[in-house]
């Protein structure tokens, strides 16, 4: 079985388009918020490789086409940013200090986790840059001494976590303000996160994928430091 | 046709981006400076919104399709993670909600605050 569908060259790609569309199709069938498209999408994908005895590793290098796709849509992004730029000038210093207080309360929230815990300086260093977009993130965490792939897991169910909870997370501290609920969703949940935000409007998806880039940057440049005082 | 000058000028950006990346020894990806250069041609001019629209919208709607493979990779560590499941969760779950909650806050709350001075 799993040798026939490798015969295919397009399985990998259309194994993922089609767990999206089914895990798209369950979302709206049930309206819940839990069932979002791309936690179901990985799970039917992890489900169908397990079934079939496909290795990861095969999968990933069948799909390569799409990480590839993620520098243009990265790039894109600044469409959205140009369109809001009105927004985004009026308020910069209040974007910028949001920026940072979330980033900072992320990098010290595991801090103090890992002094409390005693954790592993190898767990400590792949959380720590967990808020932040995996191409900075998971070359920080190696800088620090973490573990690339457990990073890039912390990173992606970090986003995981921000998209499914944007919205009720916003209405309950009572985030109105879009330009504000986009740094929230930015800073605390990078790309995935954004993919709602985007959904959520085109000024929170603006100042989401802004807030990307600027708390990366602070995570990049504050984490090394940070991570001189680990146990 | 018009959508190909569209995904082409975007890929231009995304090589000025890896190039930049290449020659600069700062640890930023290089979407976020082909993201950075597109957003200054479209502000000074040089580069039109309509020059890039279509095309970029429908790239970057690609985002959640793009990060199933990632989700699925989470399966690859579990071992890692399942040995560790209390502290990655408090990482994951509460420190996330909170992240989002003070960054989401202090720039509501300096909105504000501009706002009722000026």
């Amino acid at each position: 079985m799993a040798e026939f569908i490798q015969s295919f060259s397009v399985w990998g790609v259309t194994l993922t388009l089609g767990a999206f569309a089914l895990g798209t199709w369950v979302n709206k069938k049930t309206g819940l918020a839990l069932f979002n498209p791309l936690l179901l999408g990985g799970i039917f994908v992890m489900i169908f490789l397990s079934l079939v005895q496909i290795p990861l590793g095969e999968y990933r290098q069948n799909v390569q086409f799409l990480s590839y796709l993620l520098l243009p849509a990265t790039v894109s992004l600044a469409i959205p940013l140009y369109e809001q730029w009105q927004a985004l000038k009026e308020n910069t210093l209040a974007i910028l200090c949001g920026i940072a207080a979330g980033s900072l309360t992320s990098m010290c929230s595991i801090f103090v986790m890992s002094w409390m815990l005693e954790l592993d300086p190898a767990l400590s260093a792949s959380l720590m840059p967990k808020s932040v977009t995996t191409a900075i993130g998971a070359e920080v965490a190696v800088e620090l001494g973490g573990i690339s792939s457990l990073a890039g897991a912390m990173i992606i169910m970090t986003g995981i976590v921000g998209n499914l909870s944007a919205a009720t997370l916003c209405r309950m501290c009572r985030i109105r303000n879009p330009v504000a609920r986009g740094v929230a969703i930015g800073t605390g949940s990078h790309a995935v996160g954004t993919a709602k935000a985007l959904q959520m409007g085109r000024v929170e998806g603006a100042i989401s994928s802004l807030s990307i880039a600027v708390a990366g940057v602070l995570t990049a440049v504050i984490c090394p430091f940070l991570a001189n005082f680990l146990p | 046709m018009k959508y190909v000058f569209q995904f082409a000028r975007i890929m231009g950006f995304c090589l000025a981006g890896e190039l930049l990346y290449a020659l600069l020894p700062l640890p930023i990806p290089a979407g976020l400076y082909g993201l950075v250069l597109l957003a200054a041609a479209l502000l000074t001019g040089k580069v039109k919104l309509e020059q890039v629209k279509e095309a970029g919208d429908f790239l970057s709607s690609l985002f959640p399709l793009l990060f199933v493979p990632t989700v699925a990779g989470v399966m690859d560590v579990w071992g890692l993670i399942s040995g560790n499941l209390r502290p990655i969760l408090i990482a994951v779950v509460p420190v996330t909600w909170g992240v989002m909650a003070v960054a989401g806050r202090v720039t509501q709350w300096i909105m504000n605050r501009r706002g009722e001075n000026g």
